[in-house]
């Protein structure tokens, strides 16, 4: 026969000091672990937003990253050429880019911060067509001009359209803000890449990386077998995704390893809690607990009442943790890409998933906590539990 | 301290509890070792930084490059004491993961600036003679391996076709600073600039100045980017450890998180303790009352209930403090190459103990404040 749950529900209510001991005790750990988890799906997932399965990076074999690669203009006329290239009516959707880093303030601290400058060819934004100017227009090849990422305009100084900025030896107008969905382009200012070497005193001739819009996602084999062969050319050719997707695993693998270890930790803790409280409970309860038995509740309903009451305070505890760290969702912070050694504004992402595993998390604690001081419950002797005072 | 057996007696009451209370203690006291540990790593290079260097680097941007020519104009700033300068080399020891970084140094002014980073005499003049040789940190030798006279090839992609350069280990250097950087690859600047393509040539990553006092470092800082205003490049001067605090912030605010942890961690604990001392001297408020019916003043019963928190709190604390002196060396190896090493100091130890008295003291003193206030004829009705 079971113990109805109102039952545990009054108990709480009865105890409700110990009980919101151990509910804090679970949120924190719940929110701790969903916040830390959420940080380093938002700064993967605006790494991995960035690239796109169409498109193809092409890089000097055994670079890195972008950053440490280069490619001559040589080599970027062969590629033009290469198969699997989608063109459009004014030539091929090839981007040679040249990409830098400059020391812009962050509008929160007022310290500088490596903004990535990526100098790009002029039909860029049919090749990372998920790029949209949002506000202005687009920069016009041949002139100083550039346009800024919506995250870079809103969290360093001075990017704002209208503005001019000095990046290298010359100044630039800012025309334009495009909207990269979110991906890591919109931590970065676009300019025109012929102009934009010239600025830092590098060749106009040498560029970074090079990225193409493939015609089909399935068309990079063709296009890598095509390029790699070819005897004038010592490149590397990566799928865009997977290598923004290779770019977030150090400080993915970092946030992930001390998050897990701290939420690991204090999960033990907040069992200490839950196990302390429960066992208070049953303490108290001794008397209660003989008179049911010896009305005939059997052991087993003893301790799933007892269990289910843990995992009811497991419960709120987690859902308490989870609505504490919902707000973060969709907060804009800013990290450090260790790969390139450029800061990248990303949001923490909160999915339903995430939280689910939070909750879950909430009630394996609840259950390890409960099930010991329940299984006490259930054993202590009936008589000489009615006469103790 | 005729007390100690009640005390003590009292405190193994309830085993379990006692049990539970102690082990909340020594995981919040982990915790806290382990964060203290990781925010000390990340701010170590700022606090570390020589307060008598300053770091010049291009306005454009650290990965812009300056003219070898700028030394002497540089050694002609008055207060300048030593000038060294570095460039990033950007190679690949056999796979990415192995990420260490890597310096082309100066040789005959290296020693002179870097004053904490120690190469035996011997090692260092094998080293300035041979031009493929090379300097490794003590840690970074440790963790591939390496022994002195060891080759190792690095791959590089950053100056002109890929390729890969072979270097001679001829020495190991010891950083001064406990915990201090000993993960660095250091390389001969003369065989850097024969090899890389010209358009590259005589130019330097960013200068490194000694002074002769930190007291002129606003001055000396000035004075070189006065220097060189409205130059083809123009130059930023930073004291090493605004330079190290800068690079650390874009890092993204470690500190708040690690706060936020801790508070969150602080606040738990102190309500775990709380309530179990409240528990506890609500089941025996008739032994109090008893206590107090017999003649024990007011502030014995505040005393009794105290200490009781105050040893939870100790040997909690201890065992905490204990674990993580055994754990922490496991997790720095773990996340070797991702974060500086990990470095348990006696400054953190002892906080962490202040930390556990603090809380045993507050969390004993309302229920001790409770039962001192307790009017002795209620609570023996109470039962």
């Amino acid at each position: 026969m079971a113990i109805p749950v109102i039952y545990n529900f009054r108990s709480v209510k009865a105890r409700w000091t110990s009980a919101i001991v151990a509910v804090l005790g679970i949120a924190g750990t719940v929110g701790v672990f969903v916040a830390m988890l959420s940080l380093a799906r938002g700064f993967k997932a605006t790494l991995v937003s960035s690239g796109s399965v169409d498109n193809a990076m092409v890089m000097r074999a055994g670079a890195t990253s972008e950053m440490t690669g280069g490619v001559g203009v040589d080599a970027v006329k062969i590629l033009q050429d290469a198969p699997g290239i989608a063109r459009s009516s004014d030539g091929p959707l090839v981007t040679p880019e040249v990409v830098l880093v400059a020391p812009i303030p962050l509008i929160s601290t007022g310290t500088d911060a490596n903004v990535q400058i990526r100098g790009v060819s002029k039909n860029v934004l049919q090749i990372r067509n998920k790029v949209k100017i949002v506000e202005g227009r687009m920069f016009q090849p041949g002139l100083n001009e550039v346009v800024v990422g919506k995250n870079a305009n809103k969290s360093y100084a001075g990017l704002t359209l209208g503005n001019t900025i000095s990046l290298g030896n010359v100044r630039w107008l800012i025309v334009g803000v495009f909207d990269a969905g979110g991906s890591s382009f919109d931590s970065e200012v676009w300019a025109d890449a012929h102009l934009l070497g010239p600025a830092y005193n590098r060749p106009d001739t040498f560029f970074q990386s090079v990225t193409v819009h493939l015609v089909s996602p399935d068309s990079l084999q063709q296009f890598k077998d095509a390029v790699t062969s070819d005897p004038r050319l010592n490149v590397d050719v990566t799928r865009e995704i997977d290598y923004y997707s290779k770019q977030s695993t150090r400080l993915t693998t970092l946030i992930t390893v001390l998050g897990g270890l701290i939420a690991a930790i204090m999960a033990i803790g907040a069992v200490f809690g839950a196990l302390n409280t429960m066992y208070s409970a049953v303490a108290e309860r001794g008397r209660e607990i003989a008179t049911m038995r010896a009305l005939g509740f059997g052991g087993p309903s003893v301790v799933f009442s007892f269990v289910i009451e843990a995992l009811l305070i497991a419960f709120v505890g987690g859902l308490i943790g989870c609505l504490v760290v919902l707000p973060l969702n969709g907060l804009t912070t800013g990290a450090m890409n260790l790969q390139t050694f450029s800061h990248l504004a990303f949001a923490f992402k909160i999915t339903p998933e995430l939280l689910v595993k939070g909750i879950i998390f909430a009630l394996v604690m609840g259950f390890v906590g409960g099930l010991l001081p329940a299984v006490r419950a259930a054993t202590q002797p009936v008589a000489q539990a009615l006469r103790e005072l | 301290m005729k007390f100690n057996r009640f005390i003590l007696a009292n405190l193994f009451r309830k085993k379990i509890r006692l049990i539970l209370t102690v082990g909340s203690f020594a995981v919040a006291l982990f915790l806290f070792t382990f964060l203290a540990v990781v925010k000390s790593a990340f701010s170590r290079g700022t606090e570390l930084a020589g307060a008598d260097r300053l770091v010049v680097i291009n306005r454009a941007g650290l990965i812009n490059t300056i003219p070898l020519s700028y030394r002497d104009k540089i050694l002609q700033i008055k207060g300048v004491k030593a000038v060294t300068h570095n460039n990033w080399f950007g190679g690949v020891y056999q796979d990415e993961k192995n990420f260490f970084p890597q310096f082309v140094i100066d040789p005959e002014n290296q020693r002179q600036v870097m004053t904490e980073m120690r190469v035996p005499d011997d090692e260092w003049n094998n080293f300035v003679k041979d031009r493929q040789g090379a300097i490794a940190g003590a840690g970074l030798a440790k963790r591939f391996g390496w022994k002195v006279g060891d080759r190792i090839p690095l791959k590089n992609a950053l100056y002109g076709p890929t390729k890969t350069w072979e270097f001679v280990l001829d020495g190991i250097y010891h950083n001064d600073h406990p915990g201090g950087d000993e993960s660095q690859f250091w390389l001969q600047w003369k065989y850097f600039d024969e090899t890389v393509p010209s358009v590259i040539k005589s130019l330097v990553g960013w200068y490194v100045v000694k002074l002769d006092s930190p007291d002129d470092s606003v001055s000396v800082a000035a004075a070189i980017d006065k220097g060189f205003a409205n130059s083809s490049t123009e130059t930023k001067t930073e004291t090493e450890s605004a330079f190290a605090a800068g690079f650390a912030k874009q890092l993204g605010n470690i500190e708040l998180l690690i706060l936020t942890i801790g508070g969150v961690v602080f606040f738990t604990l102190l309500l775990v303790t709380g309530n179990t001392m409240a528990i506890s001297v609500r089941e025996r408020v008739g032994e109090l009352a008893v206590l107090k019916a017999i003649g024990y003043p007011d502030l014995y019963v505040l005393f009794f209930v105290l200490s009781e928190a105050l040893v939870i709190a100790l040997i909690g604390g201890l065992i905490g403090l204990g674990l993580a002196v055994l754990a922490i060396p496991v997790v720095g190896a773990a996340l070797r190459g991702l974060l500086p090493p990990l470095l348990l100091s006696v400054g953190v130890l002892s906080l962490g103990l202040a930390f556990a008295v603090f809380v045993g003291v507050a969390s004993g003193l309302l229920p001790g404040i409770g039962a001192m206030r307790l009017r002795v004829v209620d609570a023996l009705r109470r039962v």
